[in-house]
């Protein structure tokens, strides 16, 4: 029993620290906040190593780390969290290829959706993204940065796969309303009439 | 043939490969016809991609790993 309890730190911090970097870039990616995400990293990692022991398998961790920081991140925002996830019928119909080819917001240029997208550098797109119900972050980010699929998704987030895959829906539709609202609220755009 | 609609609806699960070989058949042969559906689907790409590529702004930088490392070592 002793020496399980002696390597007990040392398997756990070899198991964990090729994850630091994951974490912290995942972490960001949610909270959008680079302080609050080192906070939601320690407290994963004080977390993790409380759970260690029950952990079956210790050669990937990663799965269960991210389920951890997800559900650090939960805990953190859940006011935010539990606000409702429906969409408006607007945002459900909002579609930003057509919005961008109808108000041509670069009347000179031909290729016109390229240049609505490379208005969105890293800090925009982190910024644009904390538009997003948290929910819907969440599961857009697993899903397109990360590329877990929609199973893994509901087992990291403890949802119904049919939940992530609305959630999926919702978040893309909200995605493409908040790169539009981002890029007009800071002027990156000619202002149009919001048609809502 | 799906309309235009029910096209841009399955374009990030197309992308996904999560279609069914049913819904992606159909989907196919929509996009075989349409160039405004074409379009979308290679914006959709993009979109995608802009998501992915947010990492020097969530890059461990080193005083986090270091802090990080540290608080990891403690916890021992």
């Amino acid at each position: 029993m002793q020496e399980v309890s002696l390597s007990r730190p040392i398997d756990f911090e070899n198991a964990v620290r090729p994850h630091l970097g994951y974490l912290y870039s995942l972490a960001v990616r949610l909270c959008g906040n680079r302080t609050i995400a080192e906070d939601l990293v320690q407290e994963t990692l004080l977390r993790a190593f409380r759970g260690f022991s029950r952990l079956r398998n210790r050669e990937r961790p990663r799965l269960w780390l991210t389920r951890i920081l997800t559900s650090c991140h939960y805990d953190r925002s859940r006011a935010e969290h539990e606000a409702n996830e429906t969409l408006s019928l607007d945002d459900a119909r909002f579609d930003l290829f057509d919005k961008i080819a109808e108000e041509d917001p670069f009347p000179y240029s031909d290729r016109v959706h390229l240049d609505f997208l490379e208005l969105f550098d890293d800090d925009k797109i982190i910024e644009a993204l904390r538009r997003l119900h948290p929910a819907h972050r969440t599961a857009l980010i697993l899903a397109y940065v990360y590329g877990y699929k929609a199973r893994e998704i509901a087992e990291i987030t403890g949802s119904a796969v049919g939940t992530v895959l609305a959630r999926l829906f919702r978040a893309r539709k909200q995605l493409e309303r908040a790169l539009w609202d981002y890029a007009q609220s800071k002027n990156l755009i000619p202002q149009t009439e919001v048609k809502r | 043939m799906i309309t235009c609609k029910e096209a841009v609806a399955r374009l990030w699960e197309y992308l996904d490969r999560n279609l069914g070989r049913v819904r992606e058949t159909e989907l196919d042969e929509h996009l075989g016809l349409c160039r405004h559906c074409c379009g979308e689907l290679e914006f959709a790409k993009q979109v995608r991609d802009l998501l992915r590529r947010p990492d020097r702004a969530s890059e461990l930088t080193p005083d986090v790993r270091s802090r990080l490392e540290t608080f990891l070592k403690e916890l021992g």
